[in-house]
């Protein structure tokens, strides 16, 4: 177990590409990061300069007070589990899980002992003879898991390791890696593109946009506050509702037509205004004012069971917005609505940066 | 339905017809006795000759030497035709392993000078080639016989097609493993590759079992003459104002078939079997 440290780490791909950017992260021992972003945004590359499969271009990476930035993958003391899970195809699931351990010299008993016990940790010890093309992909995301396991590593560090199983599973196996993270207690770092698996996950997230962190901090931290445009669409689903208002003599506005009112929090004349799905409040016409009122005409409702979701456009021709509203509500294509959210879930960016403005 | 499927097997069983018949009628007519072949050519009957051909053709000594009989021959299509194949493989596997997986200068161009010389036969350069032997020492050595010919395009072309195929996080599973370049090679590629190395041993083994020319010019020593050039040497030894010994010819030409028969059906089903299996 032991602290990972990245300070200003870049990456520059054969001189021209630069994939990561600049990147600090002070990862303390026993915690799980997980790296969000969409694609190509350079979590892997990062993930792979940790891991020591890739070289760093500038900046330094910590493992424990170790500068690790020359020290090959084997003596890294991590364990890193694939999105193809890479399982030696030829060798039976009892030598994927032995080889790392007996190129490191470690007598045969214990070797047996540590597969033994990753086997029973993760139900695996009915196939440790067979090969891996003999297991579904749920076994095969165990033996990879277990091939981490067994090396009791200072840190894990996953690559999208569920993106191969179908959603039920993802969701079982979601679950057991994060039980797993908890009782062994080892640093993990952990890439995704899928953002109910870094919440559900993380205790810190770092979101990456192009090769830069846009954010850091504890999921729900996230939600709440996001730091940008970028995490407010990114994280949570379906995404936050982005809005470019202006304001003028009465308060906020819509830049085209009318069916925004609100009042101007920070005093500037233009704003990205974001609000989630969740926090929108379908209120009957003539409400009082809150901080956030639309008004809107349905499109669709689509409805996912637990709850539905409302398409609905702003005004005349203004943009479309989502609502969540309860599972059995009615609506109809076209009838008109009022919405209105609380001043504490309405989210006010800079129109230019797209940075958070707190008040 | 039916009838297309008995003009099916019908063309099958011309095709085996056709390329079957000659061995059997070599075989068949192996097995009778010198004269009546010369008499009446080509037989079509099992003969009574056949305990006493096979034995001659297989122990009893031949050539102006008398030292050369076919078990030797044997031995030494044997020798050259492993040696042939297994160094083919180990040279071309660790070649296309260079050029896949390190990064040097000119590795391209280096994989493709490599190609290029599929553009020479060994008959384009065999004068130089025997030069080098020659003065190396190497005449009449299974060295000389295996070494020169062993270079091969088109198994390190293989063999680097089926490496590029192979999924790169298994290389970043192994070396986090601690598994250095050779340990990879040996304990990752060499596995997966079964199949590769099972279909170049078919086919290697096979031309290195039937060259002529370079072994013809290589051992001047009839002890260590192939089958293949035996077949024809002992042949024109053995005729001499007699009547040609046709039964010897065949039988030696039957027993030169026999290996690399043995080899792709012993081979063929690892191979199919490697196939089914896929592994990656
Ligand atoms: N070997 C390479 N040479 C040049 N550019 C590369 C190389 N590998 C990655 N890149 C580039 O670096 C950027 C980041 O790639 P990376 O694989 O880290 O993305 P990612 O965030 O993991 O995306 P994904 O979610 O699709 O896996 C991309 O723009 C990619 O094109
Ligand atoms: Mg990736």
């Amino acid at each position: 177990m032991a602290t990972i440290t990245l300070d200003t780490v870049r990456k520059v791909y054969g001189g021209a590409v630069e994939a990561v950017k600049g990147v600090s992260i002070d990862i303390a021992d026993g915690e799980f990061i997980v790296l969000v972003g969409p694609s190509g945004c350079g979590k892997s590359t990062l993930l792979r300069m940790v891991a020591g499969l890739e070289d760093i271009t500038t900046g330094e990476i910590k493992i424990g007070d170790k500068v690790v930035n020359n020290v090959d993958p084997a003596n890294r003391d991590i364990a890193m589990v694939f999105q193809n899970y890479a399982l030696y195809p030829h060798m039976t699931v009892y030598n994927n899980l032995a080889y790392g351990l007996k190129n490191r010299g470690m007598a045969k008993d214990e070797i047996d002992r540590r597969v033994k016990e990753a086997a029973r940790i993760l139900e695996i010890g009915d196939y440790l003879d067979r090969k891996p093309r003999a297991l579904s992909g749920g076994q095969r995301q165990r033996v990879a898991m277990g091939r981490a396991i067994v090396r009791e590593p200072a840190a894990f560090l996953f690559d999208e390791p569920l993106s191969n199983l179908d959603a039920k599973l993802r969701v079982q196996m979601r679950v057991e890696i994060k039980r797993l993270q908890k009782s062994l207690k080892t640093t993990s770092v952990y890439v995704t593109h899928d953002q109910l698996e870094a919440m559900t996950l993380a205790d810190r997230l770092v979101v990456l946009n192009g090769g830069n962190i846009e954010q850091i901090g504890a999921p729900i931290e996230v939600y709440d506050k996001p730091a940008s445009t970028f995490v407010a669409s990114f994280i949570g689903s379906p995404a936050m509702n982005l809005l470019k208002v202006k304001t003028d003599a009465s308060g906020l506005a819509f830049e085209t037509g009318a069916g925004l009112s609100g009042a101007n929090p920070h005093g500037r004349d233009r704003y990205i205004a974001g609000v989630r799905p969740e926090h929108l409040d379908v209120v009957p016409a003539g409400s009082p004012e809150a901080a956030l009122t639309l008004k809107a005409k349905v499109n669709v409702l689509e409805p996912v069971g637990a709850e539905s979701y409302l398409y609905a456009e702003c005004g005349d021709g203004g943009p479309e917005i989502v609502i969540r509203v309860e599972s059995h509500a009615h609506f109809e294509p076209g009838q008109e609505i009022v919405l209105s959210a609380k001043a504490k879930d309405v989210h006010f960016f800079d129109a230019d940066t797209g940075r958070r403005i707190d008040g | 339905m039916n009838r297309l499927k008995v003009g099916d097997h019908l063309i099958l069983i011309a095709g085996v017809l056709f390329m079957v018949t000659p061995v059997v009628l070599a075989f068949l007519t192996s097995t009778h006795d010198n004269i009546e072949i010369f008499r009446t050519g080509l037989q079509f009957d099992f003969g009574n000759e056949f305990v006493s051909t096979y034995e001659r053709v297989l122990t009893k000594a031949g050539g102006f030497t008398k030292e050369v009989n076919g078990f030797v021959m044997l031995k030494n299509s044997l020798i050259l035709g492993i040696g042939f194949a297994v160094g083919k493989i180990v040279i071309s596997m660790l070649a296309a392993y260079a050029i896949v997986y390190f990064r040097f200068p000119l590795a391209t161009l280096c994989f493709w000078v490599i190609f290029c010389t599929l553009l020479l036969p060994l008959e384009v350069r065999i004068l130089p080639s025997y030069e080098i032997v020659q003065k190396l020492g190497l005449v009449n050595t299974y060295t000389g016989l295996i070494v020169p010919l062993i270079a091969s395009a088109t198994g390190t072309f293989y063999f680097r097609q089926f490496f590029k195929s192979v999924p790169d996080e298994l290389l970043e599973a192994a070396r986090i493993d601690g598994a250095g370049p050779w340990k990879f090679f040996i304990d990752i590629l060499v596995p997966l590759s079964k199949t590769m190395i099972a279909a170049i041993f078919i086919i290697m083994f096979v031309y290195g079992w039937n060259q002529y020319l370079w072994p013809t010019l290589i051992t001047t020593d009839e002890g260590f003459f192939t089958l293949v050039r035996g077949i024809k040497q002992i042949l024109q030894v053995w005729i001499g104002a007699q009547i040609p010994a046709y039964n010897d010819a065949m039988a030696l030409a039957i027993l030169a078939m026999l290996p690399p028969v043995i080899v792709v059906i012993v081979f063929q089903s690892w191979f199919i079997k490697g196939l089914v299996e896929s592994d990656k």
